[in-house]
């Protein structure tokens, strides 16, 4: 039996890295032809924020000792400036010209991959100890063919969306990184990781802020677990039990059940710490680079301002472009306000709601902001759905699911279509790109809005298992 | 009464006198001039060019005081209140046809202009009140000549170019308005700034319909002043008005002639302009009339006196070389004129001088040109033709390619170009309005159909990229190129940017203009020299003689831009909201719901009161669901509730679409 187990994990395993690398040389081959498919010039893939196109151009300016902001062209981080600019003007003989970057972009995806699949293992980990805690053991019996950290790295490295922004010549698989990276650290527990990447993925897109709270959940408790108050429960039970019956029994039976509510303030100092530190840090670092051009006021101006002032009213697969296109002048500012403030408006009921379950809690924030915010693109939704994998089997009673996946796939099929023939065949409206945009927030709505009461009902499904247990 | 006092009074006559004869002298070196001017030049495409050139000049305040009797006093405020070194203002409709009506010569060079209005002005205040000085100019000038000149008030509309345009430094602002129309209304001011206006002298000539009947029309009008100028020896403030004119000259006569369908149109004063002139300006200084005969017009007229004659000598230059057997004319000229210093060519073109002053009210003043053979010449073309033009489809991106060919004369015959190896030097300064986000780092040059891999054919290079909404962008460079150059490219590639719907003018779907570039070859000098030193006096032969670059206009480009729904910001605003509502209301409905104590809650309300409506509804609700009654008691049914609020809602914005897409389609 072990050794049949055994086999089984094994080729598990080898089927994971088997697909894995298999989407490695997909991507490849993709980047070796992207002239005939010119993903990087499509509205879905690159925004204004996160062109590398832009970005060469603000690296060509830079060159000839010019302010990289200059020109309204480029609006990302100077850090990142520095890092991947000189890789945009290196052309190697022969080869397509962004093959370089092209190669960070999937050796991103890659890591980004392998640690989707890490905190998948330290969820999974934690998840079986606390069913086992709890006493319900039954529920672990009906686990799937692969654990659910394959799947979501499967699912994030073989998404569309994934591949497409990975070929598409952007940022945006670099940014992802950062944001699983440093809920990977939080989740495994190191501290200056966790910190690490908040600080670095809040400096390139601004929107990872909010995951400052998931962060701080799972440093504080641990991972995912169901609600704490079924934990307390059962500890009184157990321990009122055993006081009726053996009344000498150690007092504090459960010291090492990794699911005890106790916050651990400790860490989360440590955490506050360090993210000051590496906050200053980054901002040093951007001080010296942009000291000529006007230094750090003129960058948050032009990076943080240009994301929420919504100024490039270019076409995207959000709503805000054409909404502001189109809204009177007087009321732009009100408007500004009241959309940037709908995002941080759920973040504090989600936080009570959710907060025994912070990687969730994450995954809806990215998703609500990938949703609202002014440039998002399809690289946000490829790491929302990649961590939706995360939570396999805690949504697999999710509503609507086939009609989500459905929805999805029509609209990245017609957002192209109305997209030509409103731009490049004249023969469209803009209200036809408009209209894909809003189903597509709409369908975000409706993922968002099931996958959270699926969470809290799959939370009542163990509530009441253990009350049945009990009774 | 003695002797005493007779001497007395003589010496204080003589005195008086001497003191008046001073103040003559002085008042001749420094008075108020005016000088008027026409050259009239047979173009090779059976058309006529007429060049207008007055000159006005005011010797500076300081020895000459304010008043004035020649000079206008507007410009004169104007240059005193804004503090105006220099100013250049065209009016110009028609595009200057570069092949055939020459780039080479001073009247191409200094007055072939972009369509519309272009308008550059250099500042004598602190950099920091230019800008300022910039917007009361153009609002000022604006009301002068009925113009939309304050819309290069706005800093998207205005440039101020590093080098290559004039060598003033940061002080020079530059700004065109490739779709203002040019009109009467435009001239009639322009002409009021003359001191006879258009009633008498060469003025009197420009009839309306028939100067804008034709080809080309650009009304200049160039300012100097070095008024502020403590160091500088002074000249005042100098006035020049130029109006150029290519006019097809009625083909009555030549329609007679159907036989020599090559013929030159002939041509005179009244069948060009309906008009004869009846006299000077009696305030002018000079008023005199030029034909100019090109240099290759020239050499071909010897050729073919050469055939008809077998003689070469005197040719053009003896006493009745206006009734030739090749073309007549019907006044005598005063004075010939050739141009000298042009020594690598034999020819040189010729200039007949006549003087309006010999002709009155009794005998008006009609010069007219009739060809007797058929001639055919080419202009003198600038070394390298610039066109400019638009790449790619759709509107999301595209580029912009700036190409020179090589117009097919060697250039090694000319200056700057004598030995092997030696390199051209072009320089290119272009604007390009904000919405036009130039990739400057996609810039790529081609030599002779070849992409340079280096950038070593950009000798210098000055770019400040446009700002959103802010500040157009600039592109100033110089480029080297080998004299053996056939065809030059550069492209570069930008992509359209998206405008809010109050930045849209009127036509959004004409299109948006970008404005010319400026092409210019500073190793030729475009002047034509002249024998005589006192004819430097007459201001538009100095106009001729001035040595400068040889400049040319590219086209004006037209960029069309994607354009929103302007008719429905409402629905787009109510819509968009609804579905920020639906997410914020479903999802707070989803985090508040406890099932546990909506359940309790229900079975109370259950107990408390069953009211016939309730049971009745329940009863239809499980009949069409087709379900036994009973009260929602399982927790897995009230998540349902929330899907089927959930989906009604979608149902209501999906409905709210497809009516924005009906009503768009009506639209459409």
């Amino acid at each position: 039996m072990e050794e049949e187990t055994k086999n089984k994990i094994n080729g598990k395993k080898l089927g994971f890295w088997k697909w894995a690398i298999a989407s490695v040389i997909f991507r490849l081959i993709l980047i070796y032809f992207p002239q005939n498919l010119n993903l990087s010039s499509r509205p879905e893939v690159s925004t204004p924020v996160t062109s590398l196109r832009r970005l060469a151009e603000g690296y060509w300016l830079k060159q000839l000792s010019m302010s990289p902001y200059a020109g309204s062209m480029y609006h990302g981080s100077p850090l990142l400036l520095s890092v991947l600019g000189p890789l945009t003007a290196i052309k190697v003989e022969g080869q397509p010209n962004h093959l370089l970057c092209s190669l960070v972009s999937v050796i991103a995806d890659f890591i980004c991959a392998l640690l989707i699949r890490a905190t998948g293992c330290i969820l999974q980990t934690a998840h079986g100890q606390n069913l086992k805690s709890l006493g319900l053991e039954t529920m672990l019996e009906d686990i799937e063919i692969m654990p659910s950290g394959d799947i979501a790295a499967l699912v994030y490295l073989w998404n569309p969306f994934t591949i497409f922004t990975c070929v598409g010549f952007n940022t945006s698989p670099v940014e992802n990184l950062f944001v699983v990276l440093s809920l990977y650290g939080a989740s495994a527990g190191i501290v200056p990781l966790a910190a690490f990447g908040w600080v670095i993925a809040s400096h390139l897109s601004l929107y990872p802020v909010v995951l400052v709270i998931p962060v701080i959940l799972l440093l504080g408790y641990c991972p995912d677990t169901p609600p704490r108050k079924l934990f307390l429960q059962r500890d009184f039970q157990k321990t009122g039990a055993e006081r009726s019956i053996k009344n000498h029994v150690q007092e504090r039976p459960l010291t090492n059940k990794p699911a005890e509510a106790t916050f651990f303030w400790w860490r989360v100092i440590l955490f506050f710490l360090w993210a000051s530190i590496w906050i200053a840090y980054v901002l040093i670092l951007c001080a010296i680079s942009v000291k000529e051009y006007g230094g750090l006021p003129e960058m948050f101006k032009r990076t943080y301002g240009f994301i929420l002032t919504v100024k490039d009213l270019s076409p995207n697969i959000g709503v805000l472009w054409y909404f502001f296109a189109e809204v009177f002048d007087f009321f732009r500012n009100f408007f500004l306000i009241v959309f940037h403030v709908n995002i941080l408006f759920m973040i504090l009921p989600l936080a009570i709601r959710l907060n025994h379950r912070p990687c969730f809690l994450a995954f809806v924030y990215l998703t609500i902001s990938s949703m609202l915010k002014s440039y998002p693109s399809v690289g946000d939704s490829a790491l929302y759905l990649g961590m939706m994998a995360l939570f396999v089997n805690e949504l697999a009673e999710m509503q609507f699911s086939f009609f989500l996946f459905c929805g999805y796939v029509g609209v990245s099929l017609l957002s192209p279509v109305m997209h030509n023939l409103w731009i490049w065949r004249g023969t469209g409206n803009a209200n036809f790109y408009y209209a894909t945009a809003m189903a597509y927030a709409c369908f975000q709505i409706i993922l968002v809005v099931e996958s959270v009461s699926a969470m809290l009902n799959h939370d009542r499904k163990i509530r009441k298992q253990c009350r049945t247990m009990e009774g | 009464m003695g002797i005493r006092e007779s001497i007395f009074l003589l010496f204080l006559i003589l005195i008086s006198t001497y003191e008046s004869f001073a103040k003559e002298g002085l008042a001749e070196e420094l008075n108020e001039e005016f000088t008027e001017g026409l050259l009239l030049r047979p173009l090779p495409d059976r058309k006529v060019l007429a060049h207008f050139h007055f000159q006005s000049s005011v010797p500076p305040t300081r020895t000459y005081g304010r008043h004035h009797h020649l000079f206008p006093k507007s410009i004169y405020q104007l240059v005193n209140k804004f503090r105006v070194r220099e100013m250049e203002l065209s009016f110009t409709q028609g595009r200057w046809n570069y092949e055939s009506w020459g780039g080479y010569d001073p009247i191409s060079s200094n007055n072939a202009k972009p369509p519309g209005v272009e308008l550059w002005a250099d500042f004598d205040v602190p950099l920091d009140q230019v800008d300022a000085s910039w917007k009361n100019l153009t609002h000022a000038l604006s009301g002068l000549f009925c113009a939309s000149i304050n819309f290069l008030e706005h800093s998207t509309s205005y440039s101020a170019p590093q080098w290559s345009f004039h060598s003033f430094a940061g002080k020079l602002r530059y700004g065109t308005l490739p779709r203002e129309a040019v009109c009467t209304e435009n001239l009639t001011p322009w002409l009021k700034l003359l001191p006879c206006r258009d009633k008498a002298g060469l003025s009197a000539l420009m009839d309306r319909p028939s100067i804008y009947r034709g080809y080309y029309h650009s009304q200049r009008l160039h300012l100097t002043s070095d008024e502020f100028d403590a160091v500088k020896s002074n000249s005042g403030i100098m006035l020049e008005q130029t109006l150029t004119v290519v006019l097809q000259p009625s083909t009555l006569e030549a329609r007679a002639m159907v036989s020599v369908k090559t013929l030159q149109p002939s041509w005179s004063l009244s069948s060009l302009f309906g008009r004869k002139v009846h006299g000077r300006c009696s305030v002018s200084k000079s008023s005199n009339v030029y034909v100019q005969f090109e240099q290759n017009l020239v050499s071909e007229l010897k050729e073919m006196w050469k055939e008809s004659e077998g003689s070469e000598s005197g040719i053009l230059i003896h006493d009745d070389f206006w009734t030739n057997p090749i073309f007549e004319m019907s006044a005598s000229p005063h004075r010939v004129v050739k141009e000298v210093g042009n020594l690598q060519q034999e020819d040189s073109s010729i200039l007949y001088e006549f003087l309006v002053e010999d002709y009155n009210d009794s005998e008006p003043f009609d010069l007219g040109l009739r060809w007797k053979l058929p001639v055919a010449w080419l202009c003198q073309q600038a070394p390298l033709r610039a066109s400019r033009f638009l790449m790619g489809s759709g509107n999301e991106r595209g580029a912009i390619a700036i190409s020179l060919k090589s117009s097919g004369i060697n250039n090694t015959q000319r200056v700057g170009c004598s030995e092997k190896g030696s390199l051209l030097s072009i320089d290119i300064f272009q604007v390009v309005p904000w919405y036009v986000k130039v990739y400057y780092h996609t810039l790529k040059v081609f030599i002779d159909g070849e992409l340079q891999s280096t950038m070593e054919n950009i000798e210098n290079m000055h770019v400040s990229p446009s700002e959103d909404k802010v500040s157009p962008g600039v592109m100033e460079m110089i480029l080297r190129l080998p004299c053996g150059v056939k065809t030059a490219a550069l492209t570069l590639e930008f992509d359209k940017g998206f405008l809010h719907i109050d930045e849209y003018p009127p036509d959004a779907n004409q299109g948006f203009d970008i404005p010319s570039a400026v092409v210019s070859f500073t190793d030729f000098q475009a002047s034509i020299g002249f024998e005589d030193n006192f004819l430097n006096k007459l201001p538009i032969l100095n106009e001729l003689q001035e040595r400068k670059h040889v400049i040319c206009y590219t086209e004006v480009l037209l960029v069309p831009l994607t354009t929103p729904d302007f008719s429905m910001p409402y629905n787009v605003i109510t819509i968009t909201c609804t579905v920020f509502a639906l997410y914020f209301g479903s999802l707070l409905n989803a985090l508040r719901r406890r099932v546990g104590e909506e359940e309790r809650l229900l079975k109370s309300k259950a107990a408390k009161k069953k009211g016939p409506l309730t049971s009745l509804l329940s009863k239809l609700f499980a009949k069409l669901t087709g379900r036994p009654v009973n009260p929602p008691e399982t927790p897995s049914a009230s998540p349902s509730f929330i899907d089927y609020k959930l989906i009604v809602k979608v149902i209501l914005v999906a409905g709210m679409a497809v009516k924005l897409f009906r009503s768009s389609f009506q639209l459409n």
